[in-house]
């Protein structure tokens, strides 16, 4: 009996299944043929089986879990009949898959039916084998296969070719025994194995050289030959689509050739005239006629130069891209693209087309074109290639933008050649697209802006009407932000004013009102709303005459629900109500940014993640550190709304730029834990309030911070020298320093601090804890191990592990270093957390073991750590 | 490798037919389909027939209610499979008689026996309409 065929229950089923309206409904029929199946199944049901499997293939496509049917298809496999078989293999290609244990259970059954009597049934067998075989029974039954390539029948020699090619995927050892048998499947007449035989020796030349070398030498005249006698053949009905005979059996053809003439010019050299006739006679007004054409002119692109059929070849590209079929159009742009390498020239005379199709109302033209533009790019064309793309951005549609900003930023950023180019392109960007441009590209334009002092004044007056004309583009208002903030001034006076530009008037109280905007737009993140905040503070001083103004502003935002601005508020209020004295000094102009470093980092990325340990006894006055993974830590930091891998690093400096924290980087590498990983620019800045008792002290300690902040060694000039300043104008202001120590005390309330201990010290090492806590968890206290070398001897592979109590939580960072220096030169430090449950009850413990190598010999300490301070 | 999956699915989205030639876990197929079709189904007419997602290029085609989605490597001849769309389509109403979406509903085996015949591994294997159909009519007669 059929089931397919008087079965009416499959049918009823797929019925049910065509009339439920919703995906609920759909879900509950399919549960309840999946129960029938399992109870059916679990009956040993014979003759339902297949029935059953065919609903599970149903049940399968439309995406519910079937693996409960799997052995329902060995079943089949197993049976006699032919129509089991064929219901069984097929659920084996579909519901299986070669991970699957199960497989190898069938490994014999298919032994058996590749050498059965039946040739369907061996066509099953190696149709199921081509799609599912893994390399396990690609070494069992290979030379099942092998036999089968000369097969009376056609049908199953072609069917071995692919099983075959298979095969070889997965055991690309086995290569060398099927390049004979390959290399004969290439001489036969019938279609199917033809095109079956290319594909194989096309995927042999993949995997084998020596295939490869052997195909070139003896085959390459023989499959010229086979490709004209295709190519010339009268009518045959079977193969032939839209009058040519087999465009499937073409463009094998020809991609075979392509791989045999690469890097060989004799092999190419054999090929150049039917290349030339195919590419000259076929017929172009059908897909199957270009389909041949585009395989051929990527030949003619892939194998040794022949310059006259490079220009055929580009003459057809050429007339694809101008063809009105976007399909046609499509692959024009993408054979171009590959084109690029080898005929700069040919390409760049299509330039204007392909520009047209970067403004195609078909997005897979767009991006291909885009691609291609991008590709086309050369200092030469830079300008007149930018100012159309920018042209375009106006226009373009919300989904291309994000992409065609990506670009356009790369493309100016790696061609500029002046810096006024380049900081007007990128004022166009930001006022078109500024929502989509990535972080590390206003980061980058502010660091250009920065070093180039005779632009100041003309950058801030173009943000200035850039902001006016567009304040939707939240990297543009943060730009505007930071520039007025700096350069307020020179908006005002109109200093630097340069011969191109339309002189403005702007009064002191204007530059304050976009400020005050940019803190007002709902739409600000709280990064732009703090910058406003530094701007604003900035400006306090540079205009005399608004400083009421801003101090009304600030005092509005004491109560800010974000921690982060009613913080800086409440600071920059104190600064401008208490300490006139210093403020000018505080918000100096920003030193011109190091641009080399910030290349540098760029490209360094974080490739360094040890840390200099910071200094050990230093603890900020803390009651405004945050700790690390805080969601709006600080100022610029961008890892915690997104972290690409690039971009990190470029993050960081803006961070050192604008003098703020280093919790990502702590986040990133885990090292810096401490609380000082939450100063800020605040801190910074007050921290010369501090030091007038910690005495000169407080200059390495300023370093440290902005070592472990940059996450390398390479001291970054900016803030250093910021800091060394506003350290060189305590000294001149030390009256002001003094009230601003009531400030700094009331901080210090919130963070106790506990003394250091000697965790652990042996005649050869000592290991010393600091300890500080995170404000917003006490039970939570981060330590930081210090461990010191007391021996003459250095170790590596030093490796420090240590357990604690169940009611207690340990965590460890990774260690600054595996290796330490002999007597004391120099220490490895790690970062531990603990979460003390039974915080006030018990007090801390630990057990600790350390691990070394001394002159190659290992060694072990040993100990447990009693004297905590109370109260962790 | 050239061809990764076959989906045939109908204007309302769902699948009607799937083949992949890789593994993909049944949640992998699910999202991939459900992008896949809203991506193409959204294209009009006069836009081109290939769509670049993930790391496949999807060559489809539309016959009346049924859309044919052809998953290829990058380097694959897109007009090609442009080509074997039409040529499986021809296939299928040769045997079928007008093929039309119910069809292959109702004989999704037989649609993938004609799909086994013309693709093995994501390589095509016979193009010949008749010499796809004939096991497939002998089968048809002897069961």
């Amino acid at each position: 009996m059929n089931p397919f065929s008087s079965g009416t229950r499959l049918r009823d089923m797929i019925r049910a299944i065509r009339a439920c309206k919703t995906a609920a409904e759909e879900r509950a029929v399919v549960r309840k043929e999946c129960a029938a199946i399992r109870a059916a199944i679990n009956e040993n049901d014979q003759d339902y089986r297949h029935r059953n499997l065919a609903k599970l293939m149903f049940i399968h496509m439309l995406g519910y879990p079937t693996h409960f049917g799997q052995m329902e298809c060995l079943k089949l496999i197993a049976s006699a009949g032919f129509p089991e078989k064929r219901i069984g293999y097929l659920g084996l290609m579909l519901l299986l898959d070669e991970r699957q244990e199960v497989l190898m259970l069938v490994t014999n059954s298919l032994k058996q039916d590749l050498n059965h009597t039946n040739q369907y049934i061996v066509g099953l067998a190696l149709c199921a084998l081509g799609n599912i075989c893994s390399a396990e029974m690609a070494r069992d039954l290979a030379p099942e296969v092998e036999r089968l390539l000369q097969f009376r029948d056609p049908n199953i020699r072609k069917k071995a070719a692919l099983c075959s090619v298979r095969i070889i995927k997965k055991v690309p050892d086995l290569a060398e025994n099927f390049i004979n048998p390959a290399a004969s499947l290439l001489k036969e007449k019938h279609h199917g194995v033809l095109i079956t035989g290319v594909q194989l020796c096309t995927d042999l030349c993949k995997v084998s050289p020596e295939a490869l070398e052997y195909l070139r030498k003896k085959c390459t005249d023989g499959l010229v030959k086979t490709l004209k006698d295709v190519v010339n053949s009268s009518y045959a009905p079977e193969y032939d689509i839209a009058g040519i005979t087999d465009p499937f059996l073409h463009i094998r053809l020809l991609k075979l050739l392509r791989i045999l003439g690469q890097g060989d010019a004799d092999a190419s050299d054999s090929m150049n005239d039917i290349l030339a006739q195919v590419a000259t006679k076929t017929e172009s007004n059908k897909i199957a006629g270009n389909a041949i054409l585009y395989e051929c002119v990527q030949t003619i692109m892939s194998i040794e130069d022949n310059g006259g059929l490079r220009v055929l070849a580009i003459n057809i590209l050429g007339r694809f891209l101008s063809n009105r079929d976007n399909n046609i159009r499509y692959v024009a742009l993408n054979m171009l693209m590959k084109a690029i390498t080898v005929d700069t020239q040919a390409v760049q005379r299509h330039r204007a087309t392909i520009l047209e199709c970067v403004k195609d109302s078909d997005a897979s033209i767009r991006k291909r074109a885009l691609e291609l533009v991008y590709l086309l790019v050369n200092e030469s064309n830079v300008k007149p290639l930018t100012k159309e793309l920018i042209e375009y951005l106006e226009v373009s549609d919300q989904e291309f933008r994000e992409d065609l900003t990506a670009k356009i930023c790369s493309i100016v950023a790696k061609f500029s050649t002046e810096k006024i180019w380049y900081i007007d392109q990128m004022l166009k960007v930001l006022s078109e697209a500024g929502n989509f441009v990535k972080d590390e590209v206003w980061h980058a334009l502010i660091v250009v802006i920065s070093n180039a002092p005779d632009l100041h004044g003309y950058t801030v007056r173009s943000l200035y009407r850039a902001f006016q004309a567009s304040a939707e583009q939240e990297s543009l208002v943060r730009v505007v932000v930071w520039c007025i903030g700096e350069y307020g001034d020179m908006l005002v006076n109109n200093a630097g004013m340069l011969d191109i530009e339309d002189p403005i008037t702007v009064t002191e109280a204007d530059a304050v009102d976009i400020i005050e905007m940019a803190m007002k737009r709902h739409t600000s993140d709280i990064t732009t709303k703090a910058m406003a905040l530094i701007a604003l503070l900035k400006l306090s001083s540079r205009f005399p005459s608004c400083s009421e103004r801003i101090r009304d502003v600030t005092i509005q935002h004491e109560g800010n629900l974000v921690l982060e601005l009613q913080q800086r508020s409440i600071e920059f209020n104190s600064i401008i109500a208490k300490h006139q004295n210093i403020r000018s000094t505080l918000v100096e102009r920003m030193p011109v940014l190091d641009e080399a470093t910030f290349i540098g980092r760029k490209s360094n990325s974080m490739a360094g993640t040890a840390s200099i340990p910071n200094g050990a006894s230093f603890n900020l006055p803390n009651g405004v550190a945050k700790p690390s993974g805080a969601p709006l830590v600080d100022l610029l930091d961008l890892s915690s709304d997104d972290a690409p891998a690039p971009s990190p690093a470029g993050s960081d400096f803006l961070q050192d730029l604008l003098g703020v924290d280093l919790s990502p980087a702590s986040q990133q590498s885990g090292v810096n834990q401490a609380p000082n990983s939450g100063t800020n620019v605040l801190l910074d800045l007050l921290s010369i309030g501090t030091p007038s008792l910690q005495s000169s002290s407080s200059i390495p300690v300023t370093t440290d911070i902005l070592l472990s902040s940059q996450n390398n060694k390479t001291p970054v000039a900016p803030l250093d020298e910021l800091s060394s300043l506003s350290l060189s104008a305590r000294a001149t202001s030390i009256a002001g320093a003094a009230p601003m120590m009531d400030l700094l005390d009331e901080m210090k309330d919130n963070g106790p601090v506990y003394p250091s201990i000697i965790a652990f010290e042996s005649s050869s090492l000592r290991v010393t804890f600091n300890f500080s806590k995170p404000p917003e968890n006490s039970q939570t206290t981060l330590i930081q191990a210090t461990f010191t070398n007391l021996s003459p001897n250095a170790y590596t592979d030093f490796v420090f592990q240590a357990a604690v109590p169940k009611f207690l939580q340990l965590h460890l960072d990774p260690a600054s270093s595996n290796s330490l220096p002999a007597s004391g030169n120099g220490s490895i430090s790690q970062n531990l957390r603990i979460t003390n449950s039974h915080q006030g009850k018990k007090s801390l413990v630990m057990r600790i073991r350390i691990a070394y190598k001394v002159n190659g010999k290992d060694a072990l300490e040993e100990g447990q750590i009693n004297n905590f301070p109370r109260g962790l | 490798m050239g061809i990764r999956f076959i989906l045939m699915v109908n204007k309302q989205g769902q699948t009607r037919l799937a083949q992949y030639y890789e593994y993909l876990t049944i949640e992998e197929r699910r999202a991939l389909e459900g992008e896949i079709v809203r991506k193409c189904l959204a294209r009009n007419e006069q836009q081109c027939s290939f769509v670049e997602h993930r790391n496949y290029k999807i060559v489809y085609r539309r016959y009346a209610s049924l859309f044919f989605l052809v998953g290829v490597d990058n380097d694959e001849n897109e007009l090609a499979i442009l080509e074997f769309i039409h040529l499986l389509v021809e296939t299928m109403d040769r045997h079928f008689g007008n093929v039309c979406e119910l069809d292959i509903m109702f004989h999704l085996e037989k649609a993938h026996f004609m799909l086994e015949e013309m693709v093995m591994n994501g390589s095509i294997v016979e193009t010949s309409k008749s010499n796809i159909l004939t096991p497939i009519q002998l089968m048809d007669k002897t069961s």
